[in-house]
């Protein structure tokens, strides 16, 4: 799989992360975001968070002291806490890329009770209502001010 | 040189058409100049499995982020709100969400009523025929008879109420407040050969069901039909003058970035709250040294933004999320002065729906109540579709300091000075939204809501712009006149959100375009009795 945008070494560190932010789950049936298709999804749609991705990434590598996907399990959950608490901006965009692709997964989507497809043209079903809750506002007096 | 025209528009968005529209039957030669393109029904978001992700994207509401090659920047400066907009045909109703409430009579009355600001030299009652064919020209639904308006009726039935709506009209039942399903400028039966909402439910970034009046489907077929032409991919520069001070047309770059000049007998500026101020702050002259039609020095000044608090909880129930059209219910009881709570003038509640997935994935993390790691799954499951939430839309009072300049450096891909915003919340909107944050409080508190949380202000909340080219019947206090005339210059009209003189506390679109009709219904008036440019 190619890691373009990013360095081989970047990318590594990204799904390490990913797999820490979201893990895969036996309990609801879904993959983490490290997962092989999810990821390569995420690497083709950084776009316009490329630069703030970049710089997530060399402060998580910086908090790590070298490669954060070296990292032991624990001290890798360690040096993410931190990292949520210290990355900005940057990681709102790294985060955002995560969660765009992975919620979009269909997997994912139908463990959620989704069906996998985009909302036009089926579109959806919202039902009418009770509209009679509406009936003691109905029977309230004119509220608006009246200037003449 | 192009052909010389007798009307020239600038801007083809919600005041642009309407405009157009209106002025084609006088059978005068209209032309409409736009910055922007024609947006294709398959080009919105929701033909696509990556729809919310366009939202951060080529459909982000901010043209800082979105950075299409029609859109120009934008300098927010330390503004707690940013400019959202569209730049296309359409304008804005492109990623307008369609919530389409009226101003009040009281709106047009705050100096005489309740001692602030200015009255408007037009009233609620003037404006009426012209919001009623505007409800028909864009397809209005809603319902008949709610107490916080003079009656009106909607020309379709209203939204469903969904499972959210019902969770809001028992919640605003049990505290006795008023709620009403809204007037919505979304289509619930076919009309006027546009089909009916399907519940898409990503009204924002676009209808691909052509169910949202955006005004390429609603006025601009229309117009066009009637003899307009509207000619896009045309970023106007400056509006150029002759030596009595009079318009003589507009300069603008075609997409090869070649300059034209468009003559013409008369220039009506409809490129919203900050785009028109740009233009005519960019069009300066001998005769205008400060900006066209600036004598009075308030060009650019007084903008208004309605400055949104979005406040909300999750219940155990289960709602609509983003199954049909966000917004579909308002609460008033707060609109109208009542000075014991501390501040003067009102705000509307905007009752919401629900989010998409992403987005409720994204809020959540950046609110930190979503967290990373095994327990991410069974949080997200707990939140997501059991958001209820809603926004107080405030009454932004005019303030001179709060105001769109020229960027000293900032450029549009033309070359063409972009705009720069300064603006700090004023004390009573300050204490309005405090207001109204602990009243949705309340009635997510009834709605037996937990985990509240909220934005406030909303940051990408500037989407009603408003004020910055105030209209008044004394020139040195005033742009524009009661009817839409600048009073520098006799043939030039502006007819956008620039020209309110107050903002209400209710999404404007309505409004702006009632306006724009009524202009263009005095504009036909003069030209009949022969004192257009008197
Ligand atoms: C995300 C979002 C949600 C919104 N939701 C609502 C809502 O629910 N209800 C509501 O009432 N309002 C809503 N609004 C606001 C609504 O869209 C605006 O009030 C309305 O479109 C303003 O109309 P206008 O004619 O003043 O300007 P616009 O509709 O913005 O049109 C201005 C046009 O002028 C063009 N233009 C600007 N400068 C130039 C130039 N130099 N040369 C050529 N063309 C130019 C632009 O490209 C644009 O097409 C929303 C807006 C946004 C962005
Ligand atoms: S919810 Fe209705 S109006 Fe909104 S995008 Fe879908 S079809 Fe269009």
């Amino acid at each position: 799989m190619s890691t373009l945008p990013l360095t081989d070494a970047e990318a590594r560190d990204l799904r390490a992360l990913a797999g820490v932010m979201i893990p895969a789950s036996d309990t609801y049936k879904v993959p983490g975001a490290d997962d092989e298709a999810i990821f390569a999804d995420i690497l083709k749609s950084l776009d316009r968070d490329t630069a703030d991705v970049r710089t997530a990434l060399a402060h998580l590598a910086k908090l790590a002291g070298g490669a954060f996907a070296d990292l032991a399990p624990d001290r890798r959950r360690d040096v993410a806490a931190t990292f949520k608490q210290e990355g900005g901006a940057p990681l709102g965009a790294l985060n955002r890329v995560v969660l765009l692709c992975y919620y979009r997964d269909d997997r994912v989507m139908r463990s959620l009770g989704q069906e996998p497809r985009s909302p036009f043209p089926k579109g959806h079903v919202v039902e009418q209502g009770d509209w009679s809750l509406l009936d003691p506002v109905k029977k309230r007096a004119p509220m608006w001010r009246r200037t003449s | 040189m192009n052909d010389k025209v007798d009307v020239l528009i600038i801007g083809s968005g919600a005041s642009g058409a309407a405009v157009a529209y209106s002025l084609a039957d006088t059978k005068m030669r209209i032309l409409c100049l736009e910055q922007g393109d024609w947006v294709k029904p398959t080009d919105y978001p929701t033909n696509g499995r990556d729809w919310e992700a366009r939202l951060f994207a080529d459909f982000a509401i901010n043209p800082n982020r979105r950075a299409r090659e029609t859109d120009y920047p934008i300098n927010n400066g330390t503004s707690p709100v940013q400019v959202v907009n569209f730049n296309g045909v359409g304008g804005s109703t492109i990623m307008y969400t369609a919530h389409y409430p009226r101003l009040h009579p009281s709106d047009f009355r705050v100096r005489t009523l309740d001692g602030v600001a200015d009255d408007w030299p037009v009233d609620y009652e003037t404006l009426e025929p012209f919001f009623a064919e505007n409800d028909r020209m864009m397809g209005v639904s809603g319902l008949a008879g709610d107490p916080a308006y003079p009656l009106h009726h909607p020309p379709m039935p209203p939204l469903p109420l969904g499972k959210s709506g019902q969770a809001f009209g028992r919640a605003l039942n049990k505290l006795g407040w008023h709620w009403w399903p809204s007037d919505s400028a979304i289509a619930t039966t076919e009309y006027d050969g546009r089909a009916a909402c399907i519940n898409l439910g990503h009204c924002t970034p676009g209808c691909a069901q052509g169910a949202k009046a955006s005004t390429d489907i609603t006025y601009w077929p229309a117009a066009i039909r009637a003899g307009v032409e509207l000619r896009t991919r045309a970023c106007v520069r400056e509006i150029t003058v002759d030596a009595d001070g009079l318009a003589t047309g507009a300069i603008y770059y075609d997409a090869d970035g070649k300059e034209h000049f468009q003559p013409a007998e008369m220039v009506i500026v409809a490129c919203n709250g900050i785009g028109t101020p740009r233009l005519m702050l960019n069009s300066q002259s001998g005769k205008f040294p400060n900006g066209i039609a600036n004598s009075s020095g308030l060009v650019g000044k007084n903008l208004m933004f309605h400055p949104f608090a979005l406040t909300y909880g999750y219940v155990d129930e289960p709602l609509d999320g983003n199954k049909g059209p966000p917004l579909n219910l308002w609460s008033q009881e707060f609109y109208e002065t009542d000075l014991a709570r501390g501040f003067v003038r009102g705000y509307t509640l905007q009752l919401h729906r629900g989010t998409g997935s992403i987005v409720e994935a994204i809020a959540s993390t950046a609110a930190g109540r979503l967290p990373w790691g095994e327990d991410h799954h069974k949080v997200y499951r707990r939140l997501l579709g059991h958001r209820l939430g809603m926004s107080t839309i405030t009454e932004d009072l005019p303030e001179e300091h709060n105001r769109v300049t020229l960027d000293p450096v900032l450029k549009d891909s033309h070359g063409i000075p972009a705009p720069r915003i300064h603006y700090t919340m004023g004390e009573n909107t300050r204490k309005m939204m405090d207001h109204g944050i602990a009243r949705s409080k309340d009635i997510l508190a009834a709605a037996g809501a937990t985990d509240i949380g909220g934005e406030a202000p909303i940051l990408n909340g500037g989407w009603h712009l408003m004020g910055t080219a105030r209209m008044g019947t004394d020139p040195a206090r005033s742009v524009v006149n009661e009817w839409g005339r600048c009073h520098d210059v006799k043939n030039l009209f502006i007819v956008d959100g620039s020209i309110w003189v107050t903002s209400g506390g209710v999404n404007p679109t309505s409004t702006i375009q009632a306006l724009a009709l009524y202009i263009a219904d005095s504009i036909k008036k003069h030209l009949g009795d022969g004192t257009l440019f008197e």
